[in-house]
């Protein structure tokens, strides 16, 4: 059940990729300007490598034939060149993925720590003043809009109180050469002298663009527990483990916690792509180095390669982390296991 | 029929009125409304309401602070931007613009879904199964890397952005529409009103959608809240609506340059989103609970 289950998962993400790389495609023509020129990123060649482009693209070929040749460049790591700066598109995605995917992270982790136990808190307490002000804290949390929010804490404690810097990762005294693109593995895995200096810069570095993400998603996160607790609280087996002679306490801890963070774990897992765009969001705002920042130049710049490539690159993250935690969901949560064919 | 003596006038509130009731009893959710009324005033009468244009500018008055500054003045009550064009004004056009245009695609992107949603329920098989993955795959995308994604492709402007989100708005309710179509289906009021030898198209529309109208309108508030964010977010990433269009995330992006001498170009604009998203999310979650209750008595 499980093995037919995976393989229909993996199908799906295969599908996926090779639409996501038909469409990229689609796009060298949906662009304006030159097909090979976008496909390339060499702008104006001179008439001898333009044959060879010509040549390696198969632009003479029936599409079809063309699209399988791209296939393969794609396949071999050759994603054309950006015409912003030159180097080849897949360098640029893999210098500029780790920062953003770290950003993600923390901000994932820090909404985790702080939505789940509150929100499990204002559940327990289900229409009482701490539920109340839970809910209403949330509300407004996640109708934040994230780019504002960003802007109003960089107002705050950048430039009035001046307690933590405004952009970049890290301060540009420090010269960490790049090998993970993770800052900080980067540091750890570097021989600068004054290792822990720089670790506290680029610890002050984060603090704002994961609080910024983090008060949104957290907000969500909340919201989803709290829903899933007072349902549990309110459900027979938690009032027939209180008959039988357990506390409150024993009946949560036992049936409750299980029962209740299950089940919504999906929900809380989709919030990772919502958090991902408003990374890339508030990359631009704080100047930091990842993905969404370079696209949204690439855009600005019309650097038709960049946007394709990036486009192919964030997509196929979030479709492999989606159906990645799918499968893990369905393995961890023995409910889910029966409806394979089940609505989705 | 056990309870036919439960009204004692005799008199039947229909599902509207229940989920009324419901919805009138959470003031939290009521102030939204009325959040949410004064919004659409301003959308229907913003030209009344906004004491100066738009785009009126006056020299004199550049960078004035709000009204409750010392040095501001009661003539610019939120104060004026760089081009000395009053704040107030544009926040009103602004939110005229930003909530009209979401309102607009969130109705779109409704009736497309709907009619999607509705034909792929009531078709089974190979066609059902097909939009089934690929709906799968899309709604996994949040809806704003989706609209990046297609305006990227179509190139930046109102237009093009209108387009994009609408499209990645219609996911979510072609997934809403099928999933209760296809529950409704099989349950015995339809039965009924098919051996009474009625169309799919009349079991649809006058069976169906009417148990799936609230269902539909909570969707609405939750996609409303969506676009708003969207548009302000493309608009803010100068991606969406250009510079001389006020509209709240263009607004806000103005301001941007000039944030250290004049905070208030962004603070109020960012405010009147937060406050636009926040009465929209109250009253769906006001909608929410009051069916959840009807829905458990």
């Amino acid at each position: 059940m499980m093995t037919s289950y995976l393989l229909r998962r993996i199908n799906l993400l295969l599908v996926t990729l090779f639409i996501l790389t038909i469409a990229s495609y689609a796009l060298a023509y949906l662009f304006p300007g030159e097909a090979l020129q976008n496909l390339s990123g060499q702008l104006n060649p001179n008439d001898t490598t333009y044959a060879a482009l010509s040549e390696k693209y198969a632009m003479d070929a029936h599409p079809i034939f063309g699209f399988f040749t791209y296939l393969g460049h794609l396949l071999h790591g050759d994603w054309g060149t950006s015409i912003n700066s030159g180097k080849p598109v897949l360098d640029e995605i893999l210098s500029h993925l780790p920062a953003t995917l770290e950003l993600s992270t923390y901000a994932l982790f820090m909404s985790l720590l702080i939505g789940i136990p509150v929100g499990f808190w204002a559940g327990i307490r289900f229409h009482r003043s701490v539920d109340y002000a839970v809910m209403t804290g949330s509300v407004v949390g996640f109708s934040i809009p994230v780019f504002w929010l960003a802007l109003i804490l960089i107002m705050l404690f950048s430039l009035n109180l001046g307690l933590l810097p405004m952009s970049g990762r890290i301060s540009l005294l420090f010269d960490i050469p790049e090998r993970s693109g993770f800052i900080v593995l980067d540091i750890l895995l570097s021989d600068v002298p004054n290792k822990r200096e720089a670790l506290y810069n680029a610890f002050l570095h984060m603090i704002l663009p994961t609080l910024s993400i983090t008060i949104v998603t957290s907000a969500v996160v909340m919201r989803i527990t709290r829903r899933s607790v007072a349902d549990v609280i309110q459900s027979d087996y938690i009032k027939a483990a209180i008959a039988r002679g357990l506390s409150r306490t024993q009946a949560l801890w036992r049936h409750g916690v299980r029962n209740a963070l299950l089940p919504i774990m999906p929900q809380i897992v989709m919030q990772f792509t919502v958090l991902l765009t408003n990374a890339m969001i508030v990359e631009l705002i704080f100047s930091w180095p990842g993905i969404g920042n370079w696209l949204l130049q690439a855009i600005y710049q019309r650097d038709y390669p960049a946007i394709s490539g990036g486009m192919l690159a964030v997509s196929a993250v979030v479709i492999f982390f989606t159906l990645t935690m799918d499968v893990l969901v369905r393995a961890l949560n023995p409910l889910k296991r029966r409806d394979v064919h089940g609505t989705i | 029929m056990a309870q036919s003596n439960f009204y004692q006038e005799g008199h039947y509130p229909s599902p509207f009125q229940q989920t009324w009731k419901e919805f009138r009893k959470s003031h939290i959710a009521l102030f939204g409304l009325w959040i949410f009324i004064c919004f659409v005033l301003i959308l229907l009468f913003a030209p009344l309401i906004a004491p100066y244009s738009a785009s009126g500018q006056d020299t004199e008055a550049l960078l004035l602070p709000p009204a409750w500054d010392p040095s501001g003045t009661v003539v610019y009550l939120f104060g004026t931007d760089s081009l000395g064009r009053d704040m107030l004004s544009r926040v009103i056009y602004g939110s005229r613009t930003t909530l009209g245009i979401s309102l607009l695609m969130v109705v779109m992107a409704m009736l497309i879904g709907f009619s999607i949603g509705a034909f792929a329920g009531m078709s089974k098989g190979l066609r059902a199964s097909i939009l089934n993955h690929l709906l799968d795959s899309i709604m996994s995308l949040p809806t704003l890397l989706i609209a990046i994604i297609i305006v990227a492709i179509v190139g930046t402007g109102l237009t093009n952005c209108m387009w994009a989100i609408t499209l990645a708005l219609i996911p979510q309710f072609i997934h809403l529409t099928r999933d209760l179509v296809r529950t409704e289906w099989h349950k015995e009021y339809v039965t009924a009103a098919r051996l009474d030898g009625a169309s799919k198209t009349r079991i649809l529309f006058d069976s169906i959608l009417p148990n799936m109208t609230e269902r539909l309108v909570v969707a609405g508030t939750m996609a409303l809240s969506t676009a708003i964010l969207d548009i302000s977010a493309l608009g803010f990433l100068n991606l969406g609506a250009q510079a001389p269009v006020a509209e709240l995330g263009t607004l806000l992006s103005e301001g941007l340059e000039l944030a250290y001498i004049a905070p208030w170009t962004i603070a109020i604009p960012g405010a009147a989103i937060l406050l636009m998203l926040m009465s929209v999310n109250l009253v769906g979650d006001g909608i929410r609970s009051a069916l959840r209750y009807r829905l458990q008595q």
